[in-house]
C-alpha cells in the first residue's frame, strides 16, 4: 500500500516537474519581462541593471529553481496587465470557478445517473431512444453554441434568469459565495447547465452500459429467482455495482470540468479563472498564463492521485495483482 | 450464363459498388443524408467567390443603409438579403460561405497536421519499443488528460508572445492550426501504435525484415497500408473536432484575425446582437456550423461501425 502510494506520488512530482519547466519556459523566454516593467524613458543601462537585479542574467539552472522555489510558496510573479500579484487574482477569482464547477458536476452525477438508469431498463421504450439521441446531438454541438442557445430561450425570450455575471454575492473573508442571495442563486443555473451537459451526456452513457451489463449477471437472476421486488434487485443490487467506475470518471473529469469552464464563463461573463486565463492570452499576460498551466496541472495531478488511491482501496483486485496495472 | 454474368468483374467502378463499405452506406439513411450535408456544405465553402451574391470584405460595395435588413427581404438600396444584413450592412449569406471556407481551411489543414504528426510518431513507437515508444507514449498520455482546447490556447499564446505584433496578422491562421493540430495528434499516436505493434507480430513484416528491406520502408509500404482504416475514423471525427475547436477559439476571440471572420467570429458578432430582436446574424452562422459538426461526426461514427469487422 505504501509502495504503491509513493510510487504514484513521485509519478505526480514529476509530472509536475515538467509542467513546471514549460512554465517557466513560457514565464522567462516569452516576451521579455524587463520592457513590460520599466517606462519608456529608461535607458540601456538602466534596463540592464534592473536584468541584472531580476536575476536575469544568473545561470539558467539558477533562475529555473528560483521559479520553483516561489512557484512552492504561491508567488507567479506580477500580471503584466493588472499590475497586482498573479496569486492573488487566481485567489480571488478561484471561489467562481470552484462553485461552477461543483453544481454543474452535481447536476450532470444526478441527470446523468437518472437518465442512464432509465434507459437501461426501459431499452425498448421511445423515450429512451430519444434520450440517446439527443445525448449524441449534445456531444457533438460546440459547447458555446449551448450556452448562447438557453441564453436565447430563459434570458431573452422567457426573461426568467439572468444571462451574465454571478448575481450578488455575499463575501466570507476568505471565500466569496453566489449560494446565500437569490440572484447568486437564479445566475448559476444557466453557466451550470451548459458545464453540465457534456459530462452528463458521458455520465448517462457510461451509467447505461454498466446496467446493461450487471443485469445480465447471475446474481441478478439469482435475486429474481429468489423473488426480491424489481425495485430492490435495480437499486439495491444493479446500481450500487455500476457506480464505483462512475465516481471514478466523475472525479477524474473535475480537472475537465475547471478547464471547460474557461469557454462557459466567457458565455456566460462569469468572472472565474477561465475568464482570467481567456483576457491573458488575449494580451499575452504571460505570469498570468504560466501560473494557471501550473494550477490546472496540480488540480488535475491532486485528483487522478486522489482517485487512484481510492481504487486501490476499494478494488481489492489491484492489491493481488500488485504493480502488474496497465494504463 | 445470367450466373456468370452477375459474378463478372466490372471495372473499377463495379468493384466499388460492389464493395462492403459501399453496401454499408447504401444501407445507412443516417450515412446518406450526412454525407449529402457535408459535401454540399464544403463545395458551397469551396466556391464561395463565385457563388456569394456580395463581396462581405469589399468596402465599396458596403451600404452601411443595408444594415439590420430582416432575412428574405429588400433592403431601401434595393439589395436583396437571403439571410438579412449585419450591423455593416454585409450579407450574411455571403459572410457565411467565406466563414465555412475558413472555418474548413483552418480544421482540414489542422487535421492533416496532427495526421501525420501522430501517423508518423506512432509509426516509430510502435515499431520501434524501448524508449522512442515509452518517451512519446508518456507525452501523449500527459496531453490526453488535459483537454485540447486548453492545450490549443496555451500554444496559440505562446506562439502570440513569440511572434512580433506586425506579423501576427499575417501568420494568425497559420498559428491556429498549428495550436489546434498539435492538440490533436496524440489520438492518432495511440491508435497507430496500438496497431503497429500487432502488424509487426505478423508473417509479412517478418518476412520483409529477413529479406533486409530497410525498416522506414516496411513502416511506409507494409505496415502503414494495414492500419489506415482506424486512422481514417479518427481523422473523420478529428476534423470535426478541429472545426469545433477553431470555432470555439475564435469565438473566444483569440483565433482568426477580424479580417478574416470564420464562422466562430460570426457567431461571436452575432452575440451583440442577441438581445435586440436581430436574431438572423447570430442564428445562420450558428445552424451552419452546427450542420458542418454534426455532419462530419456522423459519417466519423457510420465509418467507424462499417470498418468494424466485430460488426459486420
Amino acid at each position: 500500500m505504501l509502495a504503491f502510494i509513493l510510487k504514484r506520488l513521485g509519478q505526480s512530482i514529476l509530472v509536475m516537474l515538467a509542467v513546471a519547466f514549460i512554465s517557466f519556459m513560457m514565464f522567462r523566454y516569452v516576451g521579455d519581462p524587463v520592457a513590460s516593467m520599466v517606462s519608456q524613458e529608461a535607458t540601456i543601462a538602466d534596463q540592464e541593471l534592473l536584468r541584472d537585479r531580476l536575476g536575469l542574467n544568473d545561470p539558467f539552472y539558477e533562475q529555473f529553481f528560483r521559479f520553483l522555489g516561489n512557484a512552492v510558496q504561491g508567488q507567479f510573479g506580477i500580471s503584466y496587465r493588472l499590475q497586482t500579484p498573479v496569486a492573488d487574482l487566481i485567489l480571488s477569482r478561484l471561489p467562481a470557478t470552484i462553485e461552477l464547477a461543483f453544481t454543474s458536476s452535481a447536476i450532470a452525477l444526478i441527470l446523468g445517473i437518472v437518465l442512464g438508469v432509465f434507459t437501461a431498463l426501459n431499452p425498448k421504450n421511445w423515450a429512451s431512444a430519444a434520450i440517446m439521441a439527443f445525448s449524441l446531438v449534445g456531444v457533438s454541438l460546440p459547447t458555446f453554441l449551448i450556452g448562447i442557445g438557453l441564453i436565447y430561450i430563459f434570458a431573452v425570450e422567457l426573461q426568467w434568469l439572468p444571462s451574465f455575471g454571478r448575481g450578488q454575492v455575499v463575501n466570507l473573508g476568505f471565500w466569496t459565495t453566489g449560494f446565500l442571495t437569490e440572484s447568486g442563486i437564479r445566475s448559476i443555473i444557466l453557466p451550470a447547465i451548459t458545464l453540465s451537459l457534456f459530462q452528463m451526456t458521458l455520465i448517462m452513457r457510461l451509467v447505461r452500459a454498466e446496467m446493461l451489463e450487471v443485469l445480465r449477471q447471475d446474481y441478478i437472476k439469482f435475486a429474481r429467482a429468489r423473488g426480491l421486488s424489481k425495485r430492490a434487485i435495480n437499486f439495491g443490487h444493479a446500481l450500487k455495482n455500476t457506480l464505483v467506475p462512475v465516481i471514478t470518471i466523475t472525479g477524474l473529469q473535475l480537472g475537465s470540468v475547471i478547464a471547460f469552464a474557461i469557454i462557459t464563463e466567457t458565455v456566460f461573463q462569469w468572472p472565474g479563472v477561465g475568464s482570467l486565463f481567456i483576457n491573458s492570452v488575449a494580451v499575452v499576460d504571460v505570469p498570468v498564463m504560466s501560473a494557471y498551466l501550473m494550477f490546472i496541472a496540480f488540480v488535475f495531478v491532486v485528483i487522478n492521485l486522489i482517485v487512484d488511491i481510492l481504487y486501490y482501496i476499494v478494488d481489492p483486485r489491484l492489491r493481488i495483482g500488485g504493480p502488474a496495472r496497465g494504463n | 450464363m445470367s450466373e456468370l454474368s452477375a459474378q463478372a468483374p466490372r471495372g473499377p467502378i463495379g468493384k466499388i459498388i460492389d464493395s462492403d463499405i459501399f453496401y454499408s452506406y447504401r444501407t445507412s439513411p443516417v450515412a446518406i443524408v450526412a454525407s449529402i450535408v457535408a459535401v454540399v456544405l464544403i463545395l458551397a465553402a469551396v466556391l464561395a467567390p463565385w457563388i456569394a451574391p456580395y463581396d462581405p470584405f469589399n468596402p465599396r460595395t458596403l451600404n452601411l443603409m443595408d444594415g439590420f435588413t430582416k432575412p428574405m427581404s429588400e433592403s431601401f438600396s434595393g439589395n436583396y438579403f437571403l439571410m438579412g444584413a449585419d450591423h455593416q450592412g454585409r450579407d450574411v449569406f455571403s459572410t457565411i460561405l467565406h466563414g465555412s471556407r475558413v472555418s474548413l481551411f483552418v480544421g482540414l489543414s489542422a487535421t492533416l497536421f496532427s495526421m501525420t504528426l501522430g501517423v508518423g510518431l506512432g509509426l516509430v513507437a510502435g515499431y520501434r519499443g524501448g524508449l522512442a515508444d515509452a518517451v512519446i507514449m508518456r507525452v501523449a498520455d500527459v496531453q490526453l488528460s488535459f483537454p485540447a482546447i486548453l492545450i490549443a490556447l496555451l500554444i496559440f499564446g505562446v506562439a502570440r508572445g513569440l511572434i512580433p505584433p506586425s506579423q501576427q496578422e499575417n501568420t494568425a491562421l497559420i498559428v491556429l492550426v498549428l495550436a489546434i493540430g498539435l492538440a490533436n495528434w496524440a489520438q492518432f499516436a495511440r491508435t497507430v501504435r496500438g496497431a503497429t505493434m500487432v502488424e509487426r507480430q505478423k508473417d509479412y513484416v517478418s518476412a520483409a525484415r529477413i529479406m533486409g528491406v530497410n525498416p522506414f520502408f516496411i513502416l511506409i509500404r507494409h505496415i502503414l497500408p494495414n492500419v489506415v482504416g482506424p486512422v481514417l475514423v479518427i481523422a473523420t471525427i478529428g476534423l470535426a473536432l478541429a472545426i469545433i475547436e477553431e470555432a470555439t477559439l475564435s469565438y473566444l476571440g483569440v483565433g482568426v484575425p477580424p479580417t478574416q471572420p470564420s464562422l466562430g467570429t460570426l457567431i461571436r458578432i452575432g452575440q451583440q446582437f442577441l438581445f435586440s430582436g436581430e436574431w438572423w446574424i447570430l442564428f445562420f452562422p450558428g445552424i451552419t456550423l452546427i450542420l458542418l459538426a454534426l455532419s462530419v461526426n456522423l459519417l466519423g461514427d457510420w465509418l467507424r461501425d462499417a470498418l468494424n469487422p466485430r460488426l459486420r
